[in-house]
């Protein structure tokens, strides 16, 4: 199976986006943001739809119009009136539904629907990689450079305010990057299924680190060993690629609790 | 200066002048705006009408009343320290020496006690070499004898560094003791003045109630420096 091209290209864009989306998750996590980026994730439906009608490949155009529908929600979700959690649950579905129809207009219905939801790691080919790999390296990147700014105001935005943190440009900034990464992540996992691999690894990896760089170091080896496993399992099994990727890392994190939970009574019981 | 939010007054014609090496109390009852005011002075909030001056160059120190690290955020003390800027490691030892906090280092922030976190706040502050260090509520959720160690260590801290210090608090006692100049806030100004004055004042009487103020009257008269301060009413 390690042989295998098409085994080695979906691992290798499977280990590409967990080593990008873990970092990423960390941050989701901290900021309390999971719930935007489910919202952002089904909105990648509207970019496919939008894409279709501007008769543009989905793989390129999906990114950069999810971009501009990140930065609509996030200046949506500061106005007054409806509470955040309310709003993105509206705005989720609505660019869902938009995108739904927009593919059945422009006749996409016919394309692979199932694929858009949860993922078709297996016909990502050699330019897809590269585009994957780029934008990968873009979010990663980005993140390096505006680590310690986005954690200060993850730990308290009022004293990195104070301490001349840009805080509003990080926030604006962070968006950019949560957005490409749920627009790379849908092609592997699904739309459906994206945000598993920013959040449940992270939450994995919490019980065994002391610091905020070693949990993102430890979240990224977490996510590809899932990815890893879960590939082998689809292969192996013929199962669904994305859901059996997203099931490990699930199915890890449980075993983590469980790992975390024994050796803290072991510990508890030894004082 | 006056702050309206969401078209509710809630600082009207505030005037309040910190300097170099004093010690200023601001207390007032829940509800007076007071954490409001420290925020538009932070320059966090702009004011809707009047302006925050500042002298040139000002570096403000900041510890928050509240601060809740994310649980899923692991954090020891030093590296909560280090997300204040670029400082080598020397320094922030230092700063945590200096508010007594020099064995808790390498321990996880979520697991210090409220009073040693108060401290940690603290150092963060110290950390920026402020000329004023502003303090919202520094004594919640701290024992007694905890409370009275951060009274001294803020006394000390303005000997040694000469800094104007703002403290915002609602206990009575520790604001007598420690401050040069009491500013009661209600929304406006309702009595500016030495501690022991401001006791007496009637406005000040009618937020605490009397008898709060009475049974403090034996350890103000201790405290209390016959200085040179006028006592303003407005």
């Amino acid at each position: 199976m390690l042989s295998d091209p098409l085994f080695l290209s979906a691992l290798l864009a499977g280990a590409l986006f967990a080593t990008a989306a873990a970092p990423l998750g960390a941050f989701v996590v901290w900021r309390r943001m999971a719930y935007f980026g489910e919202a952002l994730a089904h909105a990648t439906l509207l970019g496919v739809g939008v894409g279709l009608m501007l008769h543009l490949a989905p793989q390129t155009a999906v990114p950069p119009i999810m971009v501009g529908v990140a930065l609509l929600f996030a200046l949506l979700e500061r106005q007054a009136g409806v509470p955040a959690d309310t709003l993105l649950a509206i705005l989720a579905h609505g660019s869902l539904a938009l995108g739904m129809v927009l593919l059945a207009w422009g006749g996409g219905v016919r394309l692979d629907l199932v694929g858009w939801l949860f993922g078709d790691i297996l016909a990502i080919g050699e330019r897809d990689l590269l585009l994957v790999g780029g934008l990968c390296a873009v979010v990663l990147g980005s993140l390096v450079v505006l680590w310690r700014g986005l954690l200060s105001a993850a730990a308290s935005e009022e004293l990195a305010l104070i301490e001349g943190v840009p805080v509003a440009a990080l926030r604006t900034g962070f968006v950019v990057l949560l957005a490409l990464a749920v627009a790379i992540g849908m092609r592997i996992v699904g739309l459906l299924l994206v945000m598993a691999l920013l959040v449940v690894p992270v939450a994995t990896v919490r019980p065994f680190v002391r610091g905020p760089e070693a949990m993102a170091a430890a979240a990224v080896l977490a996510g590809i060993g899932s990815v890893f496993c879960g590939l082998w399992l689809a292969f192996r099994f013929d199962l669904p690629a994305g859901p059996a990727i997203a099931l490990v890392s699930v199915l890890v994190f449980g075993s983590s609790q469980l790992l975390a939970r024994f050796r803290g009574a072991a510990t508890g019981g030894a004082r | 200066m006056s702050l309206r939010l969401g078209g509710t007054v809630v600082l009207d014609g505030v005037d309040l002048v910190v300097r170099r090496g004093e010690i200023v109390t601001l207390i007032g009852p829940n509800g007076a705006g007071k954490t409001s005011l420290v925020r538009v002075l932070l320059g966090i909030l702009p004011p809707t009408t009047g302006e925050v001056r500042r002298a040139p160059d000002v570096v403000v120190g900041y510890a928050p009343q509240r601060l809740e690290l994310d649980p899923f955020l692991p954090m020891t003390a030093r590296r909560f320290l280090a997300l204040a800027g670029r400082f080598p490691k020397i320094r922030l030892v230092a700063a945590l020496r200096e508010v007594g906090l020099e064995d808790a280092a390498e321990r996880q922030v979520r697991a210090l006690s409220g009073g040693e976190f108060r401290r940690l706040l603290l150092a963060r502050a110290l950390l920026r070499d402020p000329d004023l260090l502003v303090l919202d509520e520094p004594f919640a959720g701290v024992d007694v004898e905890g409370q009275a160690a951060f009274a001294a260590l803020v006394a000390e801290l303005r000997r040694r560094r000469r800094c104007g210090i703002l403290l915002v608090s609602h206990d009575l006692h520790l604001v007598l003791s420690a401050s040069d100049r009491v500013v009661c806030l209600d929304r406006r100004l309702c009595c500016v003045g030495r501690p022991l004055d401001v006791a007496a004042d009637p406005a000040f009487r009618r937020f605490f109630g009397a008898a709060a103020v009475d049974a403090l009257a034996p350890f103000v008269h201790r405290h209390g420096r016959p200085d040179r301060e006028e006592n303003e009413r407005c």
